[in-house]
């Protein structure tokens, strides 16, 4: 409780400042954390590149990362018909790209018409696919653009913040941009270096024309321990992500400079393999396959030590497949995941196990032992599986933990399904559920326990396909809110996965940058860029 | 002190640290793979004389458990690597011709591939329940099979030269049989040889094993070896807050010292 109040008083004080201390123009200056594949917005796929994306890219419809509400951004308002195939946009007049072409409604046609092509491969493109057909952009006027798709599209309107806006005319093509920021240079496997767009449409509450920074200059830099020698020296100005360990350390050193924005959305997560195809004898099958026995695994690990321990306490005992922090989608009916050993042995009990002399043994008397695999020089995940094997011992299982190299766990968890058990984390970046249709739908490739299955194993997974394709055509945000919270009640009844923790966003911003807010969406120290002013540099108070 | 008296000294260090090994269970106040969660990254006192680690496990417990695992498996696969060699390099190095140029490029081709990756595939094809303990059977016959190449090219070059040395001449001039030539008079003169590839490979394959389970790849949890202890020093400013936490390097830069100080002696006995 105390962190939280003292980062709202750190930031309202550094917001009182604001007048006094801060001033237009500098350099912003930190680090992507890899090489960006490419600047072409609609063919963004990592993480480097979206960082770049978000940056430079003007879209329709913004995401307010803080309010997680939608904010009319290039276009000034918008509607959606009643079958929500079409979504008409008014456009924001007298707008200009980076290098001065002129903003309108076949600029708009023009980037649906690529986004949608197959041939352009754009996986921004793929989130807007709802069913066979072309999707038609009509322009009656310059200002206004209406899109009908061929077929409803669930959360429509918030698919539009990836989507950005290219130049139909601009000789520039992708380099003309409508964000705060235009690639200025690029050297690879060093920097990008990002102007202040002199055309950025946005102006603050005084009317003055934003972004107030120059510059940005983006650092490649895939080494985080390098990364934070550099921030500690006072060469970078911010870091968007932070283990637990290096934020714990700074923050010894300096808490001025830590700010962590609250539960994040990623979660680790534990789930067996329950595929018929799994070279498995019959015997795990049928554990793996039975309820009581993944709720008694549920119950039996302690998630308030795995936060502890290996986070150091910056994360929170995960409830489901939704993150609290995912304000609207989040089921707060949801009981929370308790850690009870004796109760996980009486469900044991009952449903046919036997404890005897610490050993758990099944009805026809093999003794409960798996093996769980992750990734190797993972860290933190090869500690919450050294701790699962303790906290399982207790109700008589032996767990044998295995790390793998990436490629190999991977064979083995979507093509031989060779293996008992996994821990592995699943990124979400997408609040809406739409965004875990392929983790969901029984058919689905990331339907890990069971993937791409002809129809339902089962028919608790029968009914999270129904209700998962009825969320998806629903004609309004509470009949799909209803339908998800239907999918995660099951999901924290059947257990899966079994969900372990969410990470806190942990970020370090120097005192120099004021206005910062970190939130726990992508990008988290970020993402009011065009809003961040730069003071003067206060020595960090470590050694240069 | 003068040599003689080092080389004592280390080898009584030696086998203190091979008796503490081999009697872990009885030395060890506490199971290796018993977390004090309560009391994670806790400094050395009267209940952890090491303090514990960052699960709180007592790091004495799993020094000295990891020592009987480093320890008694390295020379094994130590001694695995040596007679391979010594097989190989002696039969190449006294046969001479075609045999020779065959096994001489196998060698090359095994030291042309990259060690860590053949482990890595290798590790991937064993089944996954397998327990901890087979594992790490598995690891060091694995750095064993396949840790001969550079000891085989020493063994050869040495066999060489015996093979055109006046006395093997007259060994053969006076119709003595191959395997009399083998066992009385080139196994003899190759012992020296042998010894020393033996003792040198002894750290390699500590210092291998190390880097296997730095990267997940040795030794797996929750049996100790030197190489998974190693891996709390990875953070280095942790190291320097919790500098009780080098103790597995030391023990390891003591052994590998102790190693080296002791080689010598082996080549002036022989």
């Amino acid at each position: 409780m105390l962190r939280p109040l003292k980062n709202l008083a750190l930031t309202a004080l550094l917001a009182l400042a604001l007048p006094v201390r801060a001033q237009t123009g500098g350099e912003l200056h930190f680090c992507l954390h890899g090489e960006p594949k490419t600047f072409n917005p609609i063919l963004v796929d990592d993480e480097a590149s979206e960082n770049v994306r978000y940056l430079t890219g003007g879209v329709l419809i913004r995401l307010n990362r803080q309010t997680q509400a939608l904010e009319p951004a290039l276009a000034t308002s918008w509607n959606i018909s009643r079958d929500r195939r079409t979504i008409t946009f008014h456009l924001r007049k007298g707008i200009h790209f980076s290098d001065g072409t002129s903003f309108g409604s076949e600029d708009v046609a023009y980037t649906m018409r690529l986004l949608m092509d197959p041939a352009t491969h754009s996986t921004t493109g793929d989130s807007f696919r709802s069913g066979e057909g072309t999707v038609q952009v009509q322009t009656p006027a310059p200002d206004v653009a209406a899109i009908t798709f061929p077929a409803p599209v669930a959360g429509l309107e918030r698919l539009f913040d990836q989507a950005v806006i290219l130049s139909a005319h601009s000789p520039k093509k992708e380099m003309a941009v409508l964000g705060p920021f235009y690639v200025a240079d690029y050297k690879a496997g060093s920097y990008v270096l990002l102007q202040k767009n002199p055309h950025y449409w946005k102006r603050d509450a005084q009317g003055r024309a934003l972004p107030y920074i120059d510059s940005v200059r983006l650092d490649i830099q895939r080494n985080r321990d390098i990364e934070l020698l550099r921030f500690r020296r006072g060469e970078l100005q911010l870091i968007n992500r932070l283990e637990a360990e290096q934020f714990e350390r700074l923050e010894h050193e300096n808490p001025a400079v830590t700010r962590n924005a609250g539960t994040g959305l990623d979660a680790e997560e534990f789930w067996f393999s329950q595929s018929p195809a799994a070279p498995l004898p019959a015997y795990k099958k049928a554990w793996f396959g039975m309820k009581e026995f993944r709720k008694a695994i549920s119950m039996a690990i302690n998630r308030a030590d795995l936060c502890r321990i290996v986070y150091s306490g910056y994360a929170k005992p995960a409830y489901g497949p939704v993150s609290p922090s995912n304000h609207f989608w989040f089921n707060a009916a949801l009981e929370d995941p308790k850690y009870d050993p004796q109760g996980a042995l009486r469900l044991l009990m009952q449903a046919g196990f036997r404890f005897e002399n610490d050993t758990l043994k099944d009805r026809a008397g093999n003794r409960v032992e798996f093996t769980v695999v992750t990734n190797s020089g993972n860290a933190a995940r090869e500690k919450i599986a050294t701790m699962i094997q303790q906290d399982l011992s207790q109700v008589g299982i032996k767990v044998n933990v295995v790390t793998l190299d990436f490629p190999s766990l991977i064979e083995k968890i979507t093509r031989t399904f060779d293996y008992d058990a996994c821990i592995l984390g699943l990124v979400n970046t997408d609040l809406d559920p739409n965004g875990q249709m392929n983790v969901w739908l029984s058919s689905g490739e990331n339907h890990q326990w069971n993937p791409s299955q002809k129809s339902p194993a089962t028919a608790w997974e029968a009914e999270i396909d129904k209700l998962m394709r009825e969320q998806a055509t629903a004609p309004t945000e509470k009949e799909r809110k209803a339908k998800f919270d239907r999918v995660q009640q099951i999901v924290s009844e059947q257990q899966p996965f079994i969900y372990l923790i969410n990470k806190d966003v942990l970020v370090a911003v120097a005192p120099s940058v004021v206005g910062a807010v970190p939130v726990v969406l992508d990008p988290w120290a970020f993402w009011n860029v065009d809003t961040l002013r730069l003071g003067p540099a206060p020595d960090l108070g470590v050694q240069k | 002190m003068n040599t003689g008296k080092l080389r004592v000294f280390s080898a009584v260090v030696l086998c203190a640290i091979f008796v503490l090994g081999l009697f872990a269970g009885t030395v060890s106040p506490y199971p290796y793979a018993k977390q004090f969660r309560e009391c994670p990254n806790a400094a050395p006192s009267s209940a952890h004389w090491l303090g514990t680690d960052s699960l709180g496990r007592d790091l004495f417990a799993r020094l000295i458990y990891g020592t009987r695992v480093s320890l008694l498996l390295a020379p094994a696969a130590a001694l695995l690597a040596t007679m391979l060699a010594g097989i190989l390099g002696g039969f190449a190095g006294l046969v001479g011709g075609w045999c020779e140029k065959v096994i001489l490029a196998a060698t090359d081709l095994s030291m042309a591939l990259p060690l860590l990756f053949v482990l890595l595939a290798l590790r991937a094809l064993l089944p996954l329940d397998i327990s901890p303990v087979l594992s790490v059977m598995a690891t060091f016959t694995l750095l064993g099979l396949l840790g001969w190449p550079s000891s085989l090219r020493v063994v050869w070059a040495a066999a060489k030269n015996l093979r055109n040395s006046d006395f093997l001449l007259l060994a053969r001039a006076t119709g003595s049989r191959r395997s009399r030539i083998i066992v009385r008079h080139l196994f003899p003169n190759l012992r020296p040889v042998l010894f020393a590839q033996f003792w040198v490979s002894i750290p390699v394959f500590v210092l291998t094993e190390a880097t296997l389970s730095m990267l997940g790849l040795g030794v797996i949890e929750p049996l100790p070896s030197w190489g998974n202890l190693l891996r709390g020093l990875e953070d280095i400013s942790a190291v320097s807050a919790n500098p009780w936490r080098l103790s597995p390097l030391v023990l390891l830069v003591l052994v590998v010292i102790c190693f080296q100080l002791i080689l010598p002696a082996q080549e002036e006995t022989a």
